[in-house]
């Protein structure tokens, strides 16, 4: 048989910083307060990072606040879109640096980072730069309007990608704003910081607070924010639904999922089969759309289950910095240990567990591939959110008990459908109550489509015009 | 001399018109503070039937075509032109309005409701996508119902205000309870008396005399509710914390004009969920 030689990216393509203060007006502070971001994969640490307090929030939105009133607001759309098109540029040519960076960090296979993550992360900034001089046509009437300074809080599964789904509506629409990255992936947001330096874009129009969930809590609590856009839990959206309640700050909020995966008999079950890994493993699994719980139907069941376990033998966990590597490390360890937890609580519930024999390296945080079948619709592991590469497996016979299954769920985000009878897709995506359906595919992504979830799973959407609707208002 | 017949008022549920599970009543005084009518206080059971029914109406409603949808509003607003006398006499009545007033809060009632209907067959043509994605798919962007909404009506206003409110919740595919108005609450049972002899399907519309800050803690608090407009609360901020416990949708007071005699697209769309299907182009 044939084996794979390693084939490492070079880490030399990225140089941190020993340590990064925030950056706040276009100017980086001084690191303060810090704390160590590590290599998940490793261990190791990569830099120490300042954790941001109240004072800081404070700075970083009164900077947004002076560039939204002294620049941002009075620059004509035409300009605000070709600063866009500069950092779309600049995120294009650092690419590999910032893949490299985003691998290290996170713990995700280059391979993801240097083909999905990056390229959509300039990708989005390209798409909104040419919204920026566009904005009559956006649906609210002509002349609408920012909302002013925007606090966006996003999550460490996509950090830069997430970075661009909020910054670049945003500042198309004339908002100026304050990001917090993730507390264990702040180092992509701190190379953007460089690049918006390297972009020119006006002092104080990006500003990147650093830290942990007191300081997101800061953000949103700021008494001079309009705006509020957050990617992460449900439980931490709900949250922050409660701390903006009764004022006049709007929000947007990306949170969790538990899509249902569905495949009908007559599926082209090989196709079906990559889309499963695709939906379930992409990201370990820490993906808020990862298609969760299969439903397979009853009579491909045995069939489906056996092609998905000879896959899933040929899936390679490992070396994130390999560019054969499907699964890196979990981002960290209260990650591993949740999904650890959830696992057992499922088997225990009467689930069986299934991975294929793969070697563990000895340092960073890792799990296998792995899926539980016999799952009950009330299995922990049916109903909530694992965010890793777990898939629950359940069966149905009919349509109506597909759809029925599937919209037993809190949340609403995505869903799939893998059928070869294109009557029974349209009706199947008319059923489901998610935000998004692929049908024949799973996991894909683009500027110009919306993206958000029903339910729990959060509301406003991001990407397309709909997502620039989220940054204006209409003109009074 | 023969003696008038009065009417009962009651709450509106699920296509009928039951008494509060609760028995309680308020009284209602005219403009000059006579004793006008007793009206039904709905209670939290009268909240929780009306989510149960509003639930299994909504699946249905979303479910007829958009062109049917249209026809059965624009039925609705063909009643109240009939019923125009009775609702200019009840408004006036109950808040003092000179006839010109109350004719044009009824003129602006009906109006809207026709606005309203013409938008079930067009919204998507305005406020959908078709998505030219990079890649070889084909994507496209589509609005839909969010489910059970709870309102509430605003206070001052006794018909053109309710038709605001349920209007746009509706005309999407979307159930509604609504509580009214608690001091002019006559307009909303005649609606309901308009409703019930339209073909609008029993369930999709239930309507609550009552008091709001009573009723609201139930509404907002609901997990079988998918969003609230919040119009005629007015305790709305801790009413939005309530509705946050299962992230619902939330319309805070004020954003809305709710007395024109036409509405705001963006005020349906509030009631709305986008839904993107892709699909692979190939052979």
């Amino acid at each position: 048989m044939f084996d794979y030689a390693p084939a490492p990216e070079s880490r030399d393509l990225v140089k941190f910083q020993e340590s990064y203060g925030h950056f706040i007006g276009g100017k980086f502070t001084k690191p303060s307060n810090t704390y160590g971001t590590i290599n998940p994969a490793t261990e190791q640490t990569l830099a120490q990072i300042s954790h941001g307090t109240a004072k800081d929030v404070d700075a970083a939105v009164k900077a947004a606040r002076s560039a939204y009133e002294k620049t941002w607001s009075k620059l004509d759309g035409a300009t605000r879109g070709k600063y866009l098109y500069r950092i779309a540029r600049i995120i294009q040519e650092r690419s590999r640096e910032l893949a490299v960076a985003e691998t290290l960090n996170n713990g995700k296979p280059i391979k993801e980072t240097r083909d999905a993550d990056i390229p959509l992360a300039a990708s989005w900034f390209f798409y909104y730069a040419g919204w920026a001089d566009k904005l009559d046509y956006a649906g609210l009437g002509a002349n609408p309007m920012a909302h002013g300074v925007a606090a966006q809080v996003v999550p460490w599964n996509f950090p830069l990608m997430m970075l661009a789904w909020k910054i670049a509506p945003a500042l198309a629409a004339g908002n100026t704003v304050v990001l917090k990255p993730a507390e264990t992936t702040p180092l992509s947001a701190l190379l953007f910081a460089e690049i918006c330096q390297q972009a020119e874009l006006p002092e104080g129009v990006v500003n990147i607070v650093t830290g942990f969930g007191d300081t997101g809590a800061a953000l949103i609590d700021h008494g001079d924010i309009n705006k509020v856009a957050f990617t992460g839990s449900t439980n931490v959206g709900r949250i922050i639904a409660k701390q903006i309640a009764g004022t006049n700050k709007k929000a947007t909020l990306e949170l969790g999922g538990k899509a249902a995966n569905i495949v009908f008999e007559d599926a082209a079950l090989d196709q079906a089969v990559e889309g499963i890994v695709n939906g379930i493993f992409f990201n370990q699994g820490h993906v808020c759309c990862a298609g969760s719980r299969l439903l397979v139907q009853e009579s491909v069941q045995d069939v489906l289950i056996k092609k998905l376990k000879a896959r899933m033998e040929n899936i390679r966990l490992g070396d994130p910095m390999d560019k054969n590597t499907d699964i890196g490390a979990i981002n960290s360890k209260a990650q591993l240990t949740k999904i650890d937890r959830l696992v057992k609580q499922g088997v225990k519930e009467g689930g069986e567990r299934w991975a294929p024999a793969c070697a563990m390296p000895k340092n960073g945080f890792w799990f296998a591939p792995t899926i539980i079948t016999g799952v009950a619709p009330t299995n922990t592991v049916a109903r909530e959110e694992i965010f890793g590469p777990v898939l629950s497996v359940m069966t149905f016979r009919t349509p109506a008990e597909a759809v029925a299954k599937a919209n037993n769920s809190q949340y609403g985000l995505s869903a799939g459908v893998w059928t070869e009878k294109g009557s029974r897709i349209l009706k199947m995506a008319d059923q489901l109550n998610a935000g998004v359906v692929w049908a024949n595919t799973y996991n894909q992504f683009d500027p110009a489509s919306p993206f958000g979830g029903f339910k729990e799973s959060g509301y406003g959407r991001e990407g397309g015009r709909h997502g620039l609707l989220s940054y204006l208002k209409g003109s009074n | 001399m023969r003696l008038e017949i009065k009417k009962t008022y009651k709450l509106f549920i699920g296509g009928k018109f039951p008494r509060s599970e609760s028995g309680r009543i308020y009284k209602v005084n005219n403009h000059k503070g006579d004793f006008l009518a007793n009206i039904a206080k709905a209670s939290r059971k009268d909240v929780r039937d009306s989510v149960v029914v509003a639930r299994s109406a909504q699946a249905g409603w979303q479910a007829a075509s958009a062109y049917n949808r249209g026809q059965v509003l624009y039925r609705i607003a063909e009643m109240l032109e009939g019923r125009r006398e009775q609702f200019v006499a009840e408004i006036r009545e109950l808040t003092g309005k000179s006839e010109k007033q109350a004719n044009q809060e009824v003129d602006n009632a009906i109006d809207s409701w026709v606005w309203h209907a013409g938008w079930t067959d067009k919204i998507e043509s305005v406020a959908g996508n078709m998505n030219p994605v990079a890649g070889p798919f084909f994507n496209i962007s589509t609005n839909q119902p969010t489910g059970v909404v709870a309102a509430f009506a605003p206070q001052d206003s006794s018909l053109a205000g309710l038709v605001n409110t349920i209007a746009p919740v509706i005309v999407s595919g979307n159930s509604v309870v609504v509580v009214t108005s608690e001091a002019f609450p006559l307009s909303a049972i005649t609606f309901a008396e308009v409703l019930e002899t339209s073909d609008l399907p029993g369930g999709v519309v239930n309507i609550l005399t009552g008091n709001a800050k009573e009723l609201g803690s139930w509404l907002a608090a609901h997990m079988d509710v998918n969003a609230i407009d919040l119009e005629g609360t007015s305790n709305a901020a801790e009413l939005e914390m309530l509705a946050a416990e299962n992230l619902k949708r939330v319309v805070r007071p004020g954003l809305y004009p709710r007395t024109a005699a036409k509405g705001s697209l963006q005020q349906i769309l509030d009631f709305m969920e986008l839904k993107t299907v892709w699909h692979p182009k190939g052979n």
